[in-house]
């Protein structure tokens, strides 16, 4: 990072930086209890009310739709936007094109969640969105693509900092699995359904293939890029290893687009490419850990900082669940321990403290620092970030405990043979089983909520407390210009 | 060539990062197009038996699709011992070479549906699918009792079929391509397969099966049995010897 500064914070486009901050935690919040309200109809269906638009299978997608693409997504393209700006020190490109990335991704996440409900989908996971918001999805992104790499060739440093080189694998990743994964036909012009160009096998690889890259580069690489910015900032010492990072970064977005298929072990996808999976996602534990030990090293020699700063504890928890979840990622796609886990709820909870503890703590970390600094004031409330903290580390722990308990005790009943080699449980006996761990999961759920809630209500009074300083502030400047006349 | 190039060049930067981005991908789909072995040849006396979905099967697996079910329900049987005892053979690929898209599914919530086809009757699925928890106790299944009010729409079945043909699903417009229907399937596939009937195929099998128990008219639950009634039973593997299918593993 640049040590003088050529350009004062009033040049910045902090405006649209703003607004995707809002949007992240309206997102969030809506999102997550979403979640919340699906896993109480786990627990207890009859909070499906006979209600078409509310039951598990239309309302699943838009928990996954509003957390991955209206929470993440808006998270990143604030904190991208926001990084791309201070490290290459230079005004975001362009005045309009910012404005439509916000409205087109705002309208995209919207009304995908109304269409789930109305049961307009594409059936594909993660991808459901139905083909006329997919085209809404392409040109928004194409719009990010260019601003980016417009404001990066603009930039007054000569190096493009390491966040960037996250950043921009993310937005052309994306841009590639998004546009490959959602080809189809539609039955009409004026309808929204459509039949995906692929089908059986060929269909389900590709489907992986977006669907571990939307974790790979959508929640990894992107977040890594946030990481890459705001620990070294809220740490105050700059990147333990800029050489780790360089190994990293290529090592990680190289062997990400491999590992999709194992999610189909054992399926009728051929032996050759879930065995290269398997293998690819080993490998990827090395880069994974490369990026944990470069972020939590960061903080070498300033150890104490864990206890003073709560928005460090947010950062380095995050960076701790990062190297737990993508260890037990590796762990889980052994084909021997994949037959066991693979369609359990261990998966929902391996995925939950990647979302959670990775990509939600980290997010919440670096919104901790930057809202002050847009909104030029301080926190609201330090004590309420601590309350948000504990609120989501225990929620996350409950979470995935409840889940394991849940996973590995179904697999285990699926799989039991009694004395005469007949299966020892039905199917229902394992469902049963899961009524109390899914309690527990909903409790968890419920911590995590809380924790959001507080944050909104924080930030709401942060933002409050900066219109009256800054009115306060004006009306001074206002008193001193009179009296100097 | 220096790091430092890459770092102060956007160019490169991108260049690079899109063929490291590309090849994993380019490696894992591709050759699936290609080898042979990938989706296996299911002929019994030089008929194909996998075949396409009739009309109404069309629009089952729509609603199926709507309502979200492959979120709780896989279909793809792994070639375990636990699971053939609990649902048969494993899932060939052959079985879903004409799902548009794939409906494998990532969680059991509830059981596998690969083969669920002919093991109940239609009224325990109407039934099960009105109020699961009356066939099923403790059962976490919604209910779904607007399939069977919902009268199932069904003015655009063509416009589907005709979609699905493009990306490559053999339903036949033209004579020529019927015929080929008939070499490939056998006659009495091949009727349901023309675009042409469409509409008169798909009413005719909801009267004749009567899946939801009213003839009187095509409701959704009609489409919905139809579509699970059919799932896993293409393939007949009496037919074939014992690892026949496991040469293509």
């Amino acid at each position: 990072m640049a040590a003088t500064s050529q350009i004062s914070p009033q040049s910045y486009n902090y405006d649209i930086v703003k607004k995707f901050t809002i949007m992240a935690l309206v997102w969030g919040v809506l999102g997550m209890f979403t979640g919340l309200y699906i896993a109480l109809e786990l627990a207890w269906p009859i909070f499906n009310f006979n209600t078409p638009e509310i039951t598990f299978g239309r309302l699943r997608p838009v928990h996954t739709t509003l957390v991955i693409f209206g929470f993440g997504g808006s998270a990143l393209f604030a904190t991208s936007y926001y990084i791309v700006q201070r490290t290459c020190q230079v005004r975001l490109w362009g005045e309009l094109m910012p404005t439509y990335t916000f409205w087109g991704w705002q309208l995209a996440v919207g009304s995908a969640a109304v269409s789930y409900m109305l049961g307009y989908t594409q059936a594909r996971e993660y991808a459901e969105m139905v083909w006329p918001i997919d085209i809404l999805i392409a040109l928004t992104w194409v719009a990010y693509l260019v601003i980016y790499v417009q404001t990066l060739r603009r930039r007054s440093q000569p190096h493009i900092y390491v966040a960037n080189w996250f950043f921009i694998a993310f937005i052309l990743a994306t841009a590639i699995l998004h546009i490959v994964n959602n080809m189809a036909m539609p039955i009409g012009l004026f309808s929204l359904s459509s039949y995906s160009l692929q089908a059986g096998v060929q269909d389900a690889m590709t489907q992986w293939w977006y669907g571990h890259n939307a974790v790979g580069f959508f929640l990894t690489a992107a977040f890594l890029g946030m990481m890459y910015y705001f620990v070294p900032k809220q740490a105050g010492r700059p990147v333990y290893s800029y050489r780790l990072s360089i190994i990293h970064f290529w090592a990680l977005i190289f062997l990400y687009m491999w590992v999709g298929a194992h999610h189909l072990h054992w399926t009728a996808l051929p032996d050759w490419t879930s065995t290269l999976a398997a293998t690819f996602s080993i490998l990827l534990l090395l880069p994974s850990w490369g990026g944990m030990i470069n972020g939590i090293m960061t903080l070498s020699g300033a150890w104490d900082r864990l206890r003073s700063d709560p928005v460090v504890r947010f950062l380095i928890v995050a960076l701790a669940f990062y190297g737990m979840s993508t260890f037990e990622g590796p762990l889980m796609s052994l084909k021997s321990v994949n037959a066991l886990s693979h369609y359990t709820d261990w998966t929902i909870g391996h995925v939950h403290s990647g979302a959670l503890g990775w990509v939600a703590m980290i997010t919440f970390g670096s919104f901790y620092h930057l809202i002050p600094r847009l909104w030029e004031t301080t926190m609201y409330s330090t004590r309420l970030i601590n309350t948000h903290f504990y609120l989501a580390v225990v929620g996350i722990i409950l979470y995935i405990s409840a889940l394991w308990v849940a996973g590995i005790g179904q697999g285990l009943m699926w799989r039991a043979f009694d004395e005469y080699g007949n299966l020892a449980y039905t199917f229902i006996e394992s469902v049963e089983r899961l009524h109390l761990p899914y309690i527990m999961r909903a409790l968890g759920g419920l911590l995590f909520v809380l924790g959001i809630f507080v944050m909104t209500y924080n930030v709401y009074m942060t933002i409050r407390k900066a219109k009256n300083e800054k009115a306060e502030f004006e009306a001074k400047i206002a008193d001193k210009m009179a009296t100097a006349q | 060539m220096k790091h430092e190039t890459i770092e102060t060049n956007a160019g490169w930067l991108i260049a690079l990062t899109l063929v490291v981005i590309s090849i994993g991908g380019l490696a894992e789909i591709v050759p699936l197009y290609f080898l042979d072995d990938t989706v296996e040849e299911v002929k019994v006396n030089g008929i194909e038996t996998v075949r396409p979905y009739t009309p109404l099967e069309v629009r089952g697996r729509d609603i199926y699709m709507r309502e979200g079910c492959y979120l709780c329900h896989s279909q793809m049987i792994r070639p375990f011992r636990d699971e053939a005892l609990r649902y048969g053979h494993y899932s060939l690929a052959a079985e879903s070479k004409f799902d548009h898209p794939f409906q494998w599914g990532s969680k059991r919530t509830g059981p596998d549906l690969a083969r669920v086809g002919q093991k109940y009757t239609n009224q325990w699925h109407v039934q099960h699918l009105v109020e699961p928890r009356s066939v099923v106790r403790g059962s976490i299944m919604p209910n779904y009792p607007w399939l069977l009010e919902n009268k199932l729409k069904y003015k655009d079945i063509a416009a589907r079929m005709k979609a699905l043909k493009i990306v490559g699903v053999p339903y036949s417009e033209t004579k020529a391509e019927y015929d080929n229907n008939v070499k490939r399937f056998g006659k009495d596939v091949a009727v349901f397969l023309d675009i042409n009937q469409a509409e008169a195929n798909l009413i005719n099998q909801a009267i004749t099966n009567n899946y939801d128990g009213d003839k009187t008219n095509v409701t959704e639950m009609d489409a919905m049995v139809a579509y699970l009634q059919v799932l896993g039973t293409m393939v007949d593997f009496k037919k074939f010897d014992d690892g026949h299918f496991s040469t293509f593993r």
